[in-house]
């Protein structure tokens, strides 16, 4: 190995690394918030690349039926609870409508535009707006009535979760995958390393995202909530914090992070309906090194495991996964004699 | 009175008849995950004959849910209720793996639509449809000496289908005088091949094999073709597909991709065996199911035909239909019915060999204008 094979495999290493950091953030900010460790992160991603896929190619993609049928269940357990809790007629009506209008106002765009070919920043923001509505949705029907469930209960719903989405990716995307068109095609040479347009989207979009995500939970309101909602859930509800309304807003922020992360990668490789699992969970194992509760160290273990798996296909690729998912092995060890484990819920 | 006695004669005949029929047990799955692999074989049973050798054929059509369990009850079905003569089935490895035992036990012929690994000795009354990993590896090695390669790379997938592949390669390779120089494997999942692809340029070997399926195939061909890999590129059965050079563009043209021969029936060279069993085959299915829609599975339901139709009349002379003689004299003669062109390439079954295809199957495609063209 020499330097120009090493500044290869390490900038292989760090463009895979900027998507897995998106999805640790994602999975921390997702689990300090609920709680949940949110396996189905990854399916996000599979999620955003396939619905621009289906875009491109001029056809209304599942994912716009998935989320009426998502909308609607909602409405329906709306209504539900309001009759349950003797709500007013008035009063059922507007949350109803409430949880339908915008996703029914998205899917009716995407039907007027699917067949138009519109250009290629347009499609990836319909994209956006069509996956990002996911989170809520998602949260509302399988995690808010279980909000105060132990973790162990909201990681075996995770798991459900994730398996009824994969399910439906391969319904709605079929076995094969895609690869969608780059967003920027330059070629930029520095020595021996060739840097194209999508790498520079990819570290842009990634550096501009965490910023804006500090920026989100040091100044705004919204973000100070969800912190202290982090940090103690009955004392952020004694403060009139709306830990159910911080729980949607963390899941909506988790699926756009995620359709934002499947419109990146999306360009670099082929992704199938099943693609978002591994790169979840490899963003999942960055989120571990930061024990779940740290930004700035889930984004040094998110370039760590990208480099340690770009080198490590080099040297030993049969044994790639194995080195990858081995290395957390000594990283909760570490964690573990860092902060001894102590119960608390 | 007459008229009741006529009834009852009638009857009589009929059973009788109805006894003498052949009973064919298929179990594919329709439903779950293969269904793609089940439903084109269920439309090609559409067009089975329904008479052999003067005996009416009953098709005894089971879902098993691409489920080993439900593969299982479906044959001890076949064998205790419908007491079939012969059983196809499944499509998907695991289900018919998991059948084989019940049916060797039930002493019945499985012709199973799967590449199922039973070692040999076990397979007695087994025999398999697809092409093996061999047959298929012929074809390459033959174009890589007839184009003067010395060393090859492999990056082909961590799974069983890269290993088996891999094994192939380099026995056959190591036979031909080809040194196999870099081995590198990649997930199905995997989101780069650069580090794989770097290490294997770097090695400069006159040959890459590419060992993946479907549009899968076409990330790491990118990968090398990225890195700048001048040489030839090979590709297998499993990429044969419209989607690799769906996704792969221009970076895939000129490559060699190998196929069963059902598929690309029309462009066959007039010198292929099964040129006109596969011309055949295309054309009834196309006409029944639309153009285009040619399909793998399909064929080996249309050479399970082929080898009711060679066998039965022997098997007649022997025995009865439903009756274990009957069941044993199949079987004979399908490990004797020597060589037998199917529309998926030339199946010659011996007692030692219940895979069967011969070298002349695999057929060598070059990838030409985002088409592929037989490479003659």
């Amino acid at each position: 190995m020499d330097f120009s094979i090493a500044s290869i495999l390490a900038l292989d290493g760090l463009t895979n690394g900027a998507i897995y950091a998106l999805l640790a953030l994602a999975t921390v900010l997702v689990f300090a918030v609920t709680r949940v460790i949110f396996i189905p992160q990854g399916e996000f991603v599979a999620f955003g690349a396939l619905t621009l896929a289906l875009l491109q190619a001029g056809k209304v993609p599942g994912t716009v039926w998935f989320l009426l049928v998502l909308a609607g269940a909602v409405a329906v357990s709306d209504v539900w609870n309001g009759v349950r809790l003797q709500h007013g007629a008035g009063r059922i009506a507007r949350t109803v409508l409430r949880t339908l209008a915008y996703p029914v106002a998205i899917s009716l765009v995407a039907f007027w535009a699917a067949p138009r070919g519109l250009p290629l920043v347009a499609q990836a923001l319909l994209t956006l707006a069509l996956v990002t509505p996911f989170g809520t949705l998602i949260y509302r029907l399988a995690y808010e009535s279980l909000a105060d469930a132990t973790v162990l209960v909201l990681l075996i719903v995770s798991v459900g979760v994730h398996f009824a989405l994969v399910g439906l990716g391969l319904y709605f995307f079929g076995a094969e995958g895609f690869r969608n068109p780059s967003f920027w095609d330059a070629r930029f040479s520095i020595g021996p390393v060739t840097l194209s347009g999508q790498t520079v989207i990819i570290f842009f979009a990634s550096i501009a995202l965490i910023i804006a995500l500090w920026l989100f939970f040091e100044r705004s309101l919204y973000g100070k909530a969800l912190r202290a909602t982090a940090v103690n859930r009955l004392g952020a509800r004694l403060m009139g914090i709306s830990t159910i309304g911080a729980g949607r807003l963390s899941f909506t922020m988790a699926a756009f992070i995620g359709a934002l992360s499947g419109l990146l990668i999306g360009p670099t490789t082929t992704v199938f309906y099943d693609t978002g699992f591994l790169i979840g969970l490899k963003g999942f194992v960055a989120a571990v090194f930061a024990g779940l509760s740290s930004y700035p160290l889930a984004l040094v273990g998110a370039l760590g495991v990208g480099l340690l798996e770009s080198f490590g296909s080099f040297w030993a690729s049969a044994f790639k996964e194995v080195i990858v998912f081995s290395a957390i092995l000594p990283v909760l060890l570490w964690r573990s004699l860092r902060d001894p484990h102590s119960e608390e819920h | 009175m007459k008229f009741k006695k006529t009834l009852v004669a009638m009857t009589i005949l009929l059973a009788g008849s109805a006894m003498a029929d052949v009973n064919v047990g298929v179990s594919i799955a329709l439903t779950g995950p293969g269904s793609g692999l089940g439903i084109p074989m269920q439309n090609q049973f559409k067009l089975f004959p329904k008479t052999i050798a003067g005996e009416k054929i009953n098709l005894i059509i089971l879902d098993d849910a691409t489920d080993p369990g439900k593969g299982v009850t479906n044959a001890r079905r076949f064998l205790t209720e419908d007491k079939v003569d012969i059983i196809i089935g499944s499509c998907i490895t695991a289900t018919s793996a998991a059948m084989a035992p019940v049916i060797a036990e039930g002493k019945t012929v499985q012709l199973s639509a799967a590449p199922v690994g039973v070692p040999p000795g076990q397979d007695h009354w087994l025999f398999r449809l697809p092409q093996g990993f061999g047959v298929m590896a012929h074809p390459i090695i033959e174009h890589m000496v007839k184009s003067g390669v010395k060393t090859v790379g492999f990056l082909g997938y961590t799974d069983a289908y890269g290993e088996l592949w891999l094994k192939e390669l380099e026995a056959r390779a190591a036979k031909a005088g080809i040194k196999v120089v870099a081995v590198e494997r990649f997930a199905r999942t995997d989101t780069s091949a650069t580090p794989q692809a770097l290490k294997l340029v770097s090695a400069n070997p006159d040959a890459m094999l590419v060992v993946a399926s479907g549009s899968g195939a076409a990330m790491p061909h990118k990968a090398l073709i990225e890195r700048g890999y001048k040489g030839k590129v090979y590709q297998t059965h499993a990429a044969a597909t419209p989607d690799l050079v769906r996704i792969g563009g221009k970076d895939v043209e000129g490559a060699y991709v190998v196929s069963g021969p059902a598929v690309v029936a029309e462009q066959l060279p007039d010198s292929h065996p099964s040129k006109k069993a596969s011309i055949d085959f295309v054309t009834k299915y196309e006409a029944l199911m639309g153009a285009g829609q040619r399909n793998q599975f399909a064929g080996h339901a249309y050479d399970a035909a082929i080898v009711l139709e060679k066998v039965l009349p022997g098997a007649l002379k022997k025995a009865k239909p439903g009756t274990p003689e009957f069941r044993a004299a199949l079987r004979d003669g399908i490990e004797t019915m020597g060589r037998t062109i199917f529309s998926h390439g030339v199946m010659n079954w011996t007692k030692d060999d219940h895979w069967g295809y011969t070298d002349e199957t695999g057929v060598l495609m070059k990838v030409v204008g985002g088409k592929f063209v037989v490479e003659k």
